[in-house]
């Protein structure tokens, strides 16, 4: 790579680079932060070139070099991974200002301090959720999600409608923290369908109709014990353009749903031109997950609401994809993670020039209406401003009258921490955020002792158990073997 | 017997190409190389482009098994991936690491838990099994028996979630999962074999019980009473060494598996051994790694049935290999 110029780039000196961007980009500065964009130090990559590394399984990916707060002093993805402080890593400092209710919250105790703060970070692979939740119960582990096996468990309900954790972790003083992913889970409609898609009025009333008898409340509360809340568009909370409102396609509106089904010519679910009942077919991936029949069900009852009936076609994610890709999908579910907290890596999935089928891009649904790409081609290379907002909450609208999208919901990430970790800022995007973290290394082992005290008292049991096991069998053979001979 | 050992070597080839073209068969029916190269890149910005990159760099870009624009059988996937496995050569995974590496750094926590396991549960089926066989016909035997068919009924899962919960969480005896190398592993192995033997007692004991039996009907069982020997010497000295020939052959079939390790009690008792390697592999669909494991465990059982015929002829003169 060294023999070739790569132009647009510089070297200032040891610590600094320019690019050149054509254009306008304010994304650009998310690219920067992501693994792929950091510089790597050519003498490694050609170490790691050297004929024999790679069959001793000694390469760069195993044994990263970088500038960062921790080295990756053990690297056994199979079984643990061990990060040590850098000793070598530049002056980095935890924020002196926060947000509003940070200093409350004693998130700025520690302002101005050198970062990181840990020596030596474990991360130990569990394949089974069991062993990983007891373990985190022993102190193990200083954080932990809550699976679904064990939340009802661990959560459940006030009398305000609010949550709380059970009296055995409230003991314990874990501590619960909520945080938004920037994700949003949604079903989509394939544009390119003679039945649902198109642009014409009656496909667009069909779909909103569609829209309006999903009851993705529900949705939230059976299938993921209520963490996530129900989607207002495509934008999650936390990114800039975000409807804190619900909106007339996003709250739950049955009656609404059957007279616009009506005005879309299928009064009923019966087609009004052909007297035949609607049917529809909703492409699926199974994940071997236990819930997927439950979730189809759903699915299908939701739109039984409405008399239409939906057949299921669950397939594995390649045939999915491959269906996705040729444009045979009627309705599909999928879902979106931020790669960047910009709205534009959730705005063009709607773009024309993204669309699956025809440029084998992230636009699944093959969305294309030039309003809106105007729009987007305005919008995109804009930084936050007003103007900016007022852009996305025209693209929305649009958006809302198409109805290429069920919103579906914005899922939550439910974690809990053990009381010897500090507290934090959830960070669901970034990977930098442990060296803001913080432990209290002796309360951790004063509490793992006490929670791990052996109990020794059904050893003696055991043994007693076993005595008694084996003397009437030894008694018996004994007898045996100094009894006399019978007669047969 | 060098030329019966030659012989079942030179058979062994055969079988070896048609498990190695089954899985080949297996593997791309239900995954195209289109699906592997998707699955190795991740559900995001995939496009035909870098799969048909990755499929060049990974050797996915050829036939599958043979290549009409070049009439060639070796300018093909199953060539390429498969030849190179007879002579051990495992190859790079899909996954970018080298398997025979790998699978060196792996065996040892395998047979950590498989050797032990394996001689434990030996000693404990066959006390127990001995002990039924000796009260025959009598409450013990019979209830034995129950309790074998019982313990045969429940799932392996049952004795792993069970023993960790019992022994790890309430009385923490021991650790939940987790491995340590050299000695320290030991705290993290005692739950695992223990679960291994406690779950292979019901059929083992069965298994092994119904050759003492059959040994305690025979003529010379009879001879040595009339002789007037103890049921003790009886047992050990004549039972116990005529049953143990079918034992211990089926001991030596299973010897060469145990360095495949264990899928399911490797993944919840997460040990880096071979098997949690082959069950993430598929899970991965790694056709690489899936591909010498099932190669590996071939071999490995046609040297087990190999071994075992060498032990019939080690532990009963009268049997000779021709």
């Amino acid at each position: 790579m060294r023999d070739y110029e790569l132009q647009g780039v510089r070297l200032i000196d040891n610590y600094t680079y320019e690019i050149d961007i054509k254009g306008k980009y304010p994304q650009f500065k998310y690219w920067l932060a992501m693994p792929f964009f950091a510089a790597m130090p050519w003498e490694a990559i050609k170490l790691y070139a050297q004929p024999g590394f790679l069959e001793s399984n000694i390469s760069i990916d195993w044994y990263p070099v970088g500038t960062g707060p921790y080295y990756l002093a053990e690297n056994n993805p199979e079984r643990r991974m061990i990060m040590l402080r850098n000793q070598n890593y530049h002056p980095d400092y935890y924020p002196l200002v926060g947000e509003p209710g940070d200093v409350e919250d004693g998130l700025l105790t520690v302002a101005g301090q050198r970062l990181p703060f840990i020596d030596q970070i474990v991360f130990s692979l569990e394949k089974e959720s069991i062993p990983y939740w007891d373990k985190f119960l022993q102190g193990y582990y200083d954080r932990s999600g809550i699976s679904s096996d064990t939340f009802n468990s661990v959560i459940s309900g006030t009398s305000n409608g609010g949550i709380q954790l059970s009296p055995e972790l409230l003991a314990r003083n874990i501590r619960l923290s909520i945080a938004d992913i920037l994700s949003i889970v949604y079903w989509g409609f394939n544009m390119l369908d003679d039945t649902v898609g198109g642009y014409t009025e009656q496909a667009r009333k069909l779909r909103q109709a569609i829209s309006l008898a999903f009851d993705v409340e529900e949705y939230i509360t059976i299938f993921t014990n209520g963490r996530g809340t129900v989607a207002t568009g495509p934008i999650p909370k936390g990114i800039f353009g975000y409807q804190d409102e619900q909106n007339s396609l996003s709250i739950y509106n049955l009656q609404l749903a059957k007279k616009l089904l009506a005005e879309a010519g299928y009064p009923n679910g019966i087609n009004a031109k052909t007297g035949q009942p609607l049917q529809l077919y909703f492409e699926a991936f199974s994940s071997g997950d236990p819930d997927e029949k439950a979730r189809f069900g759903w699915i299908q009852k939701q739109l039984a609401k409405l008399n239409i009936e939906l057949i299921i076609r669950a397939t594995d994610y390649n045939r999915f994809k491959e269906k996705m890709d040729n444009g045979d999908a009627q309705m599909y579910m999928w879902a979106w993670g931020a790669d960047y907290p910009d709205p534009e890596n959730f705005l063009f999935m709607f773009y024309s020039k993204n669309a699956t089928v025809k440029h084998g891009g992230e636009n699944g649904s093959n969305y294309s209406n030039p309003q809106f790409d105007a729009l987007f081609e305005k919008f995109k290379d804009m930084e936050d401003t007003p103007e900016r907002l007022a852009l996305i909450q025209q693209m929305l609208q649009i958006l809302k009258h198409d109805a290429p999208w069920i919103w579906g919901y914005f899922p939550q990430a439910y974690t809990l921490s053990n009381p010897w970790a500090a507290k934090g800022k959830p960070m669901t995007i970034g990977n930098n955020a442990f060296k803001y973290s913080r432990v209290d290394g002796k309360l951790r082992a004063k509490l793992q002792l006490q929670w791990n005290k052996p109990i020794i008292w059904p050893v003696p049991l055991l043994i007693l158990t076993l005595i008694i096991i084996i003397c009437p069998a030894f008694i018996a053979y004994k007898r045996r073997e100094t009894a006399t001979a019978e007669k047969i | 017997m060098w030329q019966y050992i030659i012989r079942r070597i030179i058979y062994a080839i055969p079988v070896l190409l048609g498990v190695n073209i089954l899985t080949f068969l297996l593997f791309f029916v239900v995954n195209t190389p289109d699906d592997v190269a998707r699955m190795q890149l991740g559900a995001k910005h995939v496009t035909q482009r870098m799969i048909d990159d990755w499929k060049t760099m990974h050797g996915y870009d050829l036939p599958l098994f043979y290549n009409a624009e070049q009439h060639s059988i070796t300018k093909t996937i199953f060539w390429q991936k498969s030849v190179n496995l007879f002579v051990f050569d495992f190859g790079i995974s899909d996954g970018g690491r080298d398997i025979k590496q790998a699978i060196k750094e792996r065996y040892g926590p395998s047979l950590a838990i498989a050797i032990p396991a394996l001689i434990i549960g030996l000693l404990v089926n066959v006390t127990v099994a001995m002990l039924l066989a000796f009260f025959k016909g009598t409450y013990l035997d019979s209830w034995g028996v129950i309790l074998c068919v019982m313990l045969m009924s429940i799932s392996v899962l049952f004795y792993i979630v069970g023993g960790q919960y019992l022994f790890a969480r309430v009385l923490k005896w021991v650790p939940i999962s987790g491995y340590a190398d050299g000695w320290s592993s030991f705290k993290f192995v005692l739950l695992p074999i223990a679960v291994s033997v406690v779950g292979g007692i019901g059929a083992g004991v069965r298994w092994y019980r119904s050759f003492f039996v059959e040994e305690m009907n025979k003529d010379y069982v009879r001879t040595a009473k009339a002789k007037g020997l103890s049921d003790t010497t009886i047992l050990f000295k004549h039972v116990l060494r005529n049953a143990m020939i079918p034992i211990l052959t089926g001991i030596v079939v299973v010897l060469p598996l145990l360095f495949m390790g264990s899928l399911l009690l490797e993944s919840f008792f997460a040990v880096p051994g071979l098997g949690s390697y082959t069950i993430d592999a598929i899970r991965n669909q790694d056709f690489a790694i899936v591909r010498a494991m099932v190669y590996l465990g071939s071999v490995l059982y046609i040297l087990g049935l190999l071994l075992t015929d060498i032990s019939y002829v080690m532990v009963d003169p009268r049997i000779k290999l021709q």
